[in-house]
């Protein structure tokens, strides 16, 4: 009764903004647009294996809106990364939701001019990247203040299909003002709620464990926002360790993290979010995320090391091969399951 | 004096003290997560960690470099999703976290987000929130470990990125905070302090022994209150010692700083 007492007295007020952050809003939160693409959007189950190359020129484009998967240097398209630095995108946008080492490799491409900051520039315990912080100071990028919380929170309200989900983080800091959320007097209770307004990236990247060629996706470990950030995004890219048949699919459905239906291309790249994690199937290369780290510190040597590393490889494996190849992922696999504790040399 | 431990394993010891059995705690990684697997090996088995990840609960083997690798997963009741494991602390079921940041005013306000020049170019740019300002909008009671270090311990906040009493007295809860959260303790190299009731302005609890009063407050960009009685802090036991070098962190990734 007294809920409803309540209600009743509010009924005749409109929705009350409190405060606007001044952020931009790089992208439209309006559901119907992006339902008009989600309409014309194939839903064939067609085969969709192709390469990354293939995938990355496709799907993204300068000036366009990307998000990736995965969890700071966990389970991180980082192989995309690459391709999208040799193919030279500018001008994008990011979703700087936990990013880490593929921030820090976005950066040294200077691929995108303005981002969505939930987390960036650091690489957790590891430390701040250098070329990340450089990139950052310059003034050329232009930054709205999320938290990753935020983020999810936006991707979640695309993956509804509304123009905004209500929280209670952002409020009474900074990270409010310099964001594009609002807050508002709650209609129910008169409390005060930040707006979360929906993201729906028109391309985003996620590296699974394994897919059919249909797409039909398997992740095993922790999500983070994937499974809303590929429900979110107008395009996805699926890169994967390895992939599996449709059979294998439907034979244990429950285990299917997002349907084919999302799903643009699907691309095999084993170890393709070396030199991260992959929860249950190799660790990370410290040592080389160090090496990176410790390289930036100098732009001509970085310049160097980026040639060699990304623009002059052909692919993710020639990568792996310079940085110790199959031998490198034996022990990076060994590490992974702890049998370094059980004696395995 | 020779002390038989460094700052680090003091913070590390007297926070995990903070922890007790059948709570729940939010964290990331570093000296905090060494808190709560200390915590955790001593008196709190059944203390239940979270990592902003998705990571419910695990048996950390060891620590962490990251909050979603395959050690912060390990062994844990469920793997779940970030928005899943910020509602949980939304909802009111985490009971701690502990934070930290480039600066720390007298109200528990947090910044890790930029120092110098202005938003659109700073002098040096830092992370942002990450899940800071959301643990710290949502926990019951929000702890940070930190250095005593007045250019860390500042008057105001260059950047409010995480709240901490915002700007005193109830104004966190007039900016719209859940009631019955905010910043509890504060546990630095020479000092624990705690936030006055009325003012919400932090204050001297404890003092690290080889410390004085006056070390506390020169190492301090403001002025601090002091509780109406000011203890030694009780130093790192053997125990204590003991498991937090052999079986918590026994490669000196956090206690070897």
């Amino acid at each position: 009764m007294k809920i409803q007492a309540m209600i009743e007295e509010k009924e005749n007020t409109a929705m009350n903004i409190i405060k606007k952050g001044k952020g931009e809003l790089f992208t439209d939160p309006d559901p119907d647009y992006a339902r008009t693409f989600f309409q014309k959007k194939s839903r064939k189950m067609v085969n969709k294996s192709m390469t990354l190359t293939k995938a990355i020129e496709t799907f993204v484009h300068d000036g366009e809106y990307l998000a990736l998967g995965g969890f700071g240097a966990n389970r991180t398209p980082v192989a995309a990364c690459h391709e999208i630095l040799r193919q030279g995108r500018k001008n994008m946008g990011f979703a700087g939701h936990t990013a880490t080492h593929d921030f820090e490799i976005l950066c040294a491409g200077e691929v995108f001019d303005r981002v969505d900051a939930g987390y960036i520039v650091g690489l957790e315990a590891r430390g701040l990247s250098p070329c990340a912080r450089r990139y950052m100071q310059t003034g050329k990028v232009k930054v709205t203040e999320w938290t990753n919380y935020s983020l999810s929170a936006r991707l979640r309200a695309g993956a509804m299909g509304v123009p905004f989900v209500p929280t209670r983080n952002l409020l009474g800091t900074d990270t409010f003002e310099y964001s594009a959320s609002m807050i508002i007097e709650c209609p129910y209770t008169g409390k005060k709620l930040a707006l979360q307004p929906a993201l729906y990236p028109d391309v985003a990247v996620i590296h699974v464990h394994e897919s059919d060629v249909y797409g039909n996706v398997r992740v095993r470990g922790i999500l983070k926002s994937d499974n809303d950030l590929a429900r979110a995004a107008k395009r996805v890219i699926v890169t994967c360790e390895r992939l599996i048949t449709n059979e294998e699919i439907r034979r244990n459905p429950t285990e299917t993290t997002f349907p084919y239906f999302l799903v643009d291309a699907v691309c095999e790249v084993p170890y393709g979010g070396y030199p991260g994690t992959m929860a249950y199937e190799y660790f990370s290369d410290e040592e080389h995320l160090r090496e990176w780290l410790k390289v930036e510190e100098d732009p001509v040597a970085f310049k160097e090391f980026l040639q060699r590393n990304i623009y002059d490889c052909k692919d993710h494996h020639e990568y792996i091969n310079k940085n110790g190849g199959m031998e490198k992922m034996l022990q990076l696999r060994t590490i992974e399951h702890l049998l370094h504790k059980e004696g395995r040399r | 004096m020779t002390k038989s431990y460094n700052a680090m394993e003091l913070m590390i010891c007297v926070a995990a003290r903070e922890l007790e059995d059948g709570s729940t705690l939010a964290v990331g990684t570093g000296a905090p997560c060494a808190a709560a697997m200390l915590a955790q090996k001593l008196n709190s088995p059944n203390l239940a960690i979270m990592f902003e990840a998705g990571s419910i609960n695990p048996q950390l083997p060891e620590m962490p470099i990251s909050v979603g690798d395959s050690r912060a997963g390990h062994k844990a009741v469920m793997v779940s999703t970030m928005g899943a494991i910020m509602e949980t602390c939304q909802r009111g079921y985490v009971d701690y976290t502990f934070l930290g940041g480039a600066q720390i005013d007298m109200y528990g306000n947090l910044n890790s987000t930029l120092i110098g020049g202005n938003h659109q170019k700073p002098k040096v740019r830092l992370p942002g929130s990450g899940g800071a300002n959301d643990f710290g909008s949502f926990c019951w009671k929000m702890m940070v470990l930190t250095v005593q270090d007045a250019r860390r311990f500042v008057e105001k906040c260059e950047f409010i990125t995480t709240p901490g009493w915002l700007q005193g007295g109830n104004s966190r809860y007039e900016a719209g905070l859940p009631e019955g959260t905010g910043p509890y303790k504060v546990f630095t190299n020479m000092a624990v302090m705690d936030f006055e009731p009325e003012s919400k302005r932090m204050r001297i609890m404890s003092i690290n022994p080889g410390y004085s009063i006056k070390d506390v407050q020169d190492n301090c960009g403001f002025e601090l209150l002091q509780a109406p009685q000011i203890n030694e802090t009780a130093p790192p036991t053997e125990t204590e010692l003991k498991i937090l070098r052999e079986e918590v962190d026994p490669h000196r990734y956090v206690i070897g700083r």
